[in-house]
């Protein structure tokens, strides 16, 4: 029997669920939570909000995990160069790896010289680098890469596999797990290894960034997740590292039905790398502040940064915005001046090292997430900054 | 031309509060809406309905009270609604979801697209799409931003990617994920709404369906929520004191490391 379960010895009947509850499923009868299962939509909220933890979803279990082996990740490429997500996962994949005392295999694919990629990605962590080489796969095209893929793992059978949550991992990740009918935990921006089960718990945001949820995949393989880019930090390479690399061949009966007519990359300027960032908001006050701002970056070799609002007055182009709908960036200093800290804004700077934040409103939500503040005009703390550099 | 659009029921805001003394999610709006990104979807199989003839269908996965969104949709231009509703699709994750979906579109019978939102605003997966092409066996182009041209052998199409964009010819049938740039829904008309109120909706059970379920909501969804919690705050911040120019060769030293 599997559903929502509440243990009649544990509640206290507090009646915290019942109103937590979205659906209305839970009633006090007789001081006891009592659960309309007809009702319930299993959402999980009731489990949380119970603190006597009274309540679980169960289910049965089922699967065989116990042949699934390795730390496995993708390493997507573009024009024949890994992505910087494609170190990031490598080097939390080696952590994961050496909790479970097992190996890091990193799946590189591309076209012709993407091999030259493979050395990096083993100073970078890897132990072993299995390489599709193949026109076919130059160009990042879901079915060519999933024949690819679903090739190589179904023989490794690995017990996790990692995808970067760019586009196109995004795109790819979902038509593979549905193929092997297993578990994908979408954009996560956390993740471990459960010290009792020894299985991958994977947090991410859900609800725009307004709510984190921890989601795990047990009794299927491989435990897959994508895994937001500039969140987990960029390795440093060790190149005395040595690794294994072998070639792994397209299939060759392969053709997709999907066919690309023409490609248009656009260099986009991005700010997603840089190391040093000055962000401008709302409190920056009209667009001749914002020009400061911009001087203090150029004479800093820093960036410019902007919350969305001043995207859609104009006073900063897209390309400057940080956030859920803009850039992810993980700098080592993030200058926030007159910058609120919505959920939307802090989804982009959870990578930062260090944030410093200067805001006139005590109660800012941005100081909660800096290690530095200064309650304070940002204007004035800005022309301070120009008349030093 | 049929085209089915997958359309999802989500809450009208995805403001999520916690009781700061109880720890315990606050949900006071529980009115619900069409996922934004499906409104696009539905405006777009509208259009192409309009310029080649057929049907668009607008099937969910949802609890009963979904049929007022899919009569809103076919407000709006679907000609008929379909409702996947059972306990035994409660709880699902991504791919139990997109297996039940899929027996909606084989129940619906012939159709040559299938248009999903980019994402669900409350979920944010944006993973039914491809699993549901997959879970069928048809192609999917995701992140649509513009269809150049469609009949009934095939649908080309701008796809955005990370890098810029590419142009897609695929054979139908297929699936595509549309993106808010595609188009701007309209709202409905008055003829629109009387239609909806008689229009054909049909409601499915799992046992009408015929679902294995082992492979239906909480049972057949390999991935489990462990815990959900509101983003936590980090410690206090060091506050910088002293005059402006002192503030300032702070932040400076800060900045040299
Ligand atoms: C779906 C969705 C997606 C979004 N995506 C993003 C996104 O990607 N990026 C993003 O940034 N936002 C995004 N937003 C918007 C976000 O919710 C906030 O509205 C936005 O980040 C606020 O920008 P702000 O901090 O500049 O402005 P405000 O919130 O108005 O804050 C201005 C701040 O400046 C302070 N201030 C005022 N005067 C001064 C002064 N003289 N000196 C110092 N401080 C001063 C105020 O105290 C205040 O804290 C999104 C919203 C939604 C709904
Ligand atoms: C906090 C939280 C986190 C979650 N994380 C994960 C996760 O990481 N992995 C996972 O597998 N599941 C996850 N789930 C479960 C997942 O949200 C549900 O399976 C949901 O039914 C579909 O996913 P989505 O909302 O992300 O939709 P998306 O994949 O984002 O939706 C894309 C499109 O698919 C169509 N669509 C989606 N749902 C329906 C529906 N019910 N009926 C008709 N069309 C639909 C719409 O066209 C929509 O625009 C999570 C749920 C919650 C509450
Ligand atoms: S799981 Fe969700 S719907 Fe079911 S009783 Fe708990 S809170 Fe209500
Ligand atoms: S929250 Fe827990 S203890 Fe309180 S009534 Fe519900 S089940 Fe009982």
């Amino acid at each position: 029997m599997s559903g929502l379960v509440i243990d009649k010895q544990k509640c206290i009947g507090c009646g915290l669920c019942a109103g937590a509850c979205p659906a209305s499923a839970l009633t006090m009868v007789d001081d006891v939570a009592q659960v309309d299962q007809a009702a319930c939509v299993l959402c999980g909220i009731c489990v949380d909000s119970c603190p006597e933890g009274a309540i679980a979803i169960v289910k049965e279990s089922q699967g065989n995990t116990a042949d699934y082996h390795g730390v496995w990740l993708f390493a997507e490429q573009n024009q024949g160069r890994a992505l910087p997500v494609a170190f990031e996962l490598t080097a939390k994949g080696r952590q994961l790896a050496d909790e479970l005392s097992t190996s890091l295999t990193v799946l590189l694919a591309g076209g012709p010289g993407i091999a030259g990629e493979a050395q990096a990605l083993i100073a970078a962590g890897a132990d072993r680098v299995l390489v599709g080489e193949d026109p076919k796969l130059a160009v990042n095209l879901e079915e060519n890469y999933a024949a690819w893929l679903d090739q190589v793992v179904t023989e490794g059978k690995p017990e996790i596999l990692l995808f970067g949550a760019t586009g196109f991992g995004r795109s790819l990740a979902p038509k593979l797990a549905a193929r092997w009918q297993t578990g994908l935990t979408a954009d996560c921006t956390v993740l471990e290894i459960d010290k009792q089960s020894g299985l991958l718990y994977q947090t991410r945001p859900a609800f725009g960034g307004n709510l984190m949820a921890t989601i795990y995949t047990p009794s299927h393989r491989p435990q897959m997740a994508t895994v937001r880019p500039g969140v987990m930090p960029y390795p440093v390479l060790d190149e005395t590292r040595r690794g294994e690399i072998l070639a792994c061949p397209f299939p060759q009966d392969f053709s997709p039905l999907v066919r690309l007519l023409q490609e248009r990359q656009i260099q986009a300027e991005t700010i997603a790398d840089a190391e040093l960032i000055i962000a401008v908001g709302r409190g920056i006050g009209n667009a001749k502040n914002v020009a400061l701002a911009r001087q203090l970056a150029e004479k800093l070799g820093a960036a410019l940064g902007c919350t969305r609002p001043l995207v859609d007055t104009g006073w900063c182009e897209y390309k400057h915005q940080v956030g859920q709908t803009g850039c992810a960036v993980a700098p080592r200093i993030y200058l926030a001046l007159g910058i609120s800290g919505a959920i939307q804004h802090l989804a982009g700077i959870a990578g930062a090292q260090t944030i410093i934040a200067v805001n006139s409103d005590p109660e800012a939500p941005i100081f909660a997430q800096a290690q530095y503040k200064i309650v304070g005009d940002c204007l004035d703390v800005l022309k301070a900054l120009l008349a030093q550099v | 031309m049929n085209i089915i659009v997958c359309v999802k029921q989500v809450p009208s805001t995805n403001e999520v509060r916690l009781d700061p003394e109880t720890h315990t999610i606050i949900r006071d709006g529980r009115q619900s809406v069409i996922n934004p990104f499906d409104t696009y979807g539905l405006e777009e199989a509208v259009q192409i309905k309009e310029r080649l003839g057929g049907r668009v269908t607008v099937l969910s996965m949802g609890i009963p009270a979904t049929e007022r969104l899919l009569r809103d949709a076919m407000s709006r231009g679907a000609d008929q609604g379909v409702l996947l509703t059972d306990k035994a699709f409660a709880g699902a994750d991504t791919l139990a979801t997109s297996y039940a979906l899929s027996l909606g579109v084989k129940q619906i019978g012939e159709y040559d697209l299938i248009i999903c939102g980019k994402m669900a605003v409350d979920g944010d997966t944006a993973q039914i799409g491809p699993e549901l092409a997959e879970t069928l066996g048809l192609p999917h182009i995701a992140d649509v931003k513009k269809i150049l041209s469609v009949d009934e052998t095939s649908l080309t199409c701008i796809k955005l990617t990370d890098n810029g964009e590419q142009e897609l010819q695929v054979p139908l049938p297929a699936l595509i994920t549309v993106l808010k740039d595609i188009n701007m829904p309209r709202l409905p008309s008055i003829t629109g709404v009387e239609f909806s109120l008689t229009a054909p909706f049909h409601s499915f059970s799992a046992d009408q369906l015929a679902a294995d379920t082992s492979r239906t909501g909480l049972n057949g969804s390999p991935t489990q929520v462990v815990r959900t919690f509101t983003p936590e705050r980090g410690g206090e911040a060091q506050e910088i004191t002293g005059s402006l120019d002192e503030q300032a060769a702070e932040i400076l030293n800060l900045i040299k490391g």
